[in-house]
């Protein structure tokens, strides 16, 4: 992925540090990404994803699962359902809305807990060095040779989920997946961003002042080590929404009746039914894209306001 | 250069016994490897006895795995619900998934390079934008969704492609294998811009410059040939992404191979099967980044010397 490019533009950063006139490097990039429209841009885009996922019925009042076979795929309309209704006669509209949920659910508590996981295993081995970084290390490369969507497929099929149970135990499934096989990807990054950072005169400093090796680690190399793990977080947080479609749209991932973007994209795309009701894929791969769209753009206004080198 | 190949080698050995050891704990050692076996009924005792016996499910974890690394080191994949051989299945079906990933990835490298060299050239330009604009537009639709649209507008509507590729000819592989690509096409040209950008700013660059050499020629020979490597090894690593998206559009497709095997046993709940093929791709995607880090070695001299 683009991660290594990242990776590159973003390692002078951390170099850098707090700016020439005492402004932190947040300071500096928030100042930097306020005047951005495409920073405006996708977070309103976010912010109105987000506020789909938590109260879809802010937008809608239609139950999504209410299925009418003699209105099956009626086209969009200004009267009827205007995104039209799908080869079972639900409103799509309804379903595009509730779809935001679990899409949005998989990518922020998977961003979170790959996030979590390798922060620590990057801290780790940058901060101890020596076995613990080799031993991390070699962990790391056995669990990034197996391509996500492949390691993805095979735990799914292995831990089928039942039909039954609820949104959540679906999700975290998923979550779990992206944790094992995303973790390293971070931790690579933050054992970089921390080998960089150890070196500089104010970790020494507070060596010197006895400080212990925790408040060392949080307070002064976490802070400055962060900014690269964030933007690569933000990017991911789209590819993991789009691995759970895909898993969805492969028939493992999210089940019906759990409405998600992926599963109804699957539904929409045999040839027959793309020609008679392209409403059926249009809508959710476009309320899908424009998400995945929105936290790419985030992520590299992010690392442009981060990187001093493209300012 | 020798010492350099010898020591990937080395290194190879943890990562394939850990992610082989991985997929194994994950399929057998975890849950009860016999449930799904028997299609949605419980299986019969007797035949959990047989199955058993026959995975050395009776021993210890670290026993078995070694028993079935070895039956893997032989070729030997298992028996799948219809009676054959997994790796005869398989087989069977490779030569077109490679085809596939090969039509992907040339058209990642030309396209994908092209692209990044005409925007790189002029940072900021009507190209650069476009570029931009493009691979975002790319990277954001789901490749299932690129799939379906390309089979319905360039496969029924236009008929400039076959709208199946149940064959596996060349001529109906290239709508899919473009499909494939897509995704990466984007990501190659960006790299490509990126690090094309960074080295025209070097001082060798300037010195080309200076002494008079062409525009062409130090783009085309002397930044070039530096601005490849990370686009290179981007690739390598590219082929599991490949692999996993052959999946979904050998599925659309109906492209008989690898992807499509693994999408119908899901399906069928024929676990020896999905088990014995993703196995295969992870090692043969282990195999071709170990040739892209030797490969990487070679282009450049800096990483293999230290």
């Amino acid at each position: 992925m683009s991660e290594a490019a990242v990776e590159e533009s973003l390692a002078p950063a951390a170099e850098v540090g707090p700016s020439a006139e005492g402004r932190s490097q947040w300071a500096a990039a928030w100042i930097e990404l306020r005047h951005k429209p495409l920073f405006w841009i996708s977070a309103v885009l976010i912010v109105i994803f987000v506020l789909m996922a938590l109260f879809p019925h802010l937008f809608t009042h239609t139950d999504p699962r209410f299925a009418n076979l003699a209105q099956a795929r009626e086209k969009p309309s200004l009267h009827g359902s205007i995104f039209g209704r799908d080869n079972q006669g639900r409103d799509i509209y309804a379903r595009t809305i509730y779809g935001a949920r679990a899409s949005l659910s998989v990518g922020v508590l998977g961003t979170l807990a790959t996030t979590v996981v390798g922060l620590t295993m990057g801290l780790l081995a940058g901060f101890f060095g020596g076995w613990v970084d080799s031993v991390l290390q070699r962990l790391g490369e056995i669990f990034f040779s197996i391509p996500l969507l492949l390691g993805g497929v095979l735990f799914l099929y292995k831990f089928p989920t039942s039909v039954d149970a609820p949104l959540i135990v679906q999700v975290l499934k998923i979550v779990l997946v992206l944790a094992l096989l995303g973790w390293p990807n971070i931790a690579r990054l933050m054992r970089s961003a921390v080998m960089q950072v150890k070196p500089a005169d104010y970790v020494q400093a507070a060596r010197a002042l006895g400080a212990r090796p925790s408040r060392i680690v949080l307070s002064h190399i976490m802070p400055n080590a962060l900014a690269p793990v964030i933007v690569v977080a933000t990017i991911n947080l789209g590819v993991y929404i789009a691995a759970e479609a895909t898993l969805s749209f492969l028939g493992i991932g999210l089940q019906s009746p759990a409405i998600s973007w992926g599963s109804d994209i699957s539904d929409a795309s045999g040839l027959g039914l793309i020609r008679a009701a392209p409403n059926m894929l249009l809508f959710p791969s476009l309320f899908l894209s424009l998400t995945v769209l929105a936290f790419i753009l985030l992520g590299d206004a992010v690392r442009d306001a981060f990187d001093p080198k493209l300012r | 250069m020798g010492r350099y190949i010898i020591r990937r080698l080395l290194q190879m050995i943890p990562v394939v016994i850990g992610t082989t050891f991985l997929i194994y704990a994950m399929v057998f050692g975890l849950g009860d490897p016999a449930k799904g076996r028997c299609g949605e009924r419980p299986c019969p005792p007797a035949y959990i006895a047989k199955f058993n016996a026959e995975y050395n499910l009776d021993k210890p974890l670290v026993v078995q795995y070694v028993l079935y690394l070895g039956k893997l080191v032989h070729g030997d994949l298992g028996t799948n619900f219809f009676g054959n051989q997994v790796s005869q299945e398989l087989i069977a079906r490779y030569p077109i998934t490679i085809k596939l990933t090969i039509i992907a990835i040339l058209f990642e490298l030309v396209i994908g390079i092209a692209a990044g060299v005409l925007a790189g050239i002029r940072k900021n330009g009507f190209v650069d934008s476009l570029v931009l604009v493009s691979t975002l537009v790319v990277v954001s639709i789901p490749i299932f969704v690129i799939g379906a649209l390309a089979q319905l507008v360039f496969g029924v509507k236009l008929a400039w492609f076959p709208v199946t590729a149940s064959d596996g000819t060349i001529g109906q592989l290239i709508l899919p294998g473009l499909v494939l690509g897509s995704l990466s096409v984007a990501y190659v040209a960006r790299l490509t811009r990126t690090s094309l950008v960074e080295n025209l700013r070097a001082d060798y660059v300037r010195t080309a410059r200076a002494k008079g050499l062409s525009r062409g020629r130090t783009v085309g020979v002397h930044t070039l040939r530096n601005s490849l490597i990370p686009v290179i090894t981007y690739v390598g690593a590219d082929v599991g992404a490949l692999m996993g998206g052959a999946i979904v559009t050998e599925r659309i497709f109906n492209v008989n191979g690898i992807g499509n095997f693994i999408y119908r046993s899901i399906y069928q709940h024929d676990g020896q099967s999905v088990v014995g093929a993703v196995t295969i791709l992870v090692l043969v995607f282990l195999l071709v980044n170990l040739i892209v880090d030797i490969l990487y070695g070679v282009l450049d001299p800096r990483i293999a010397s230290d």
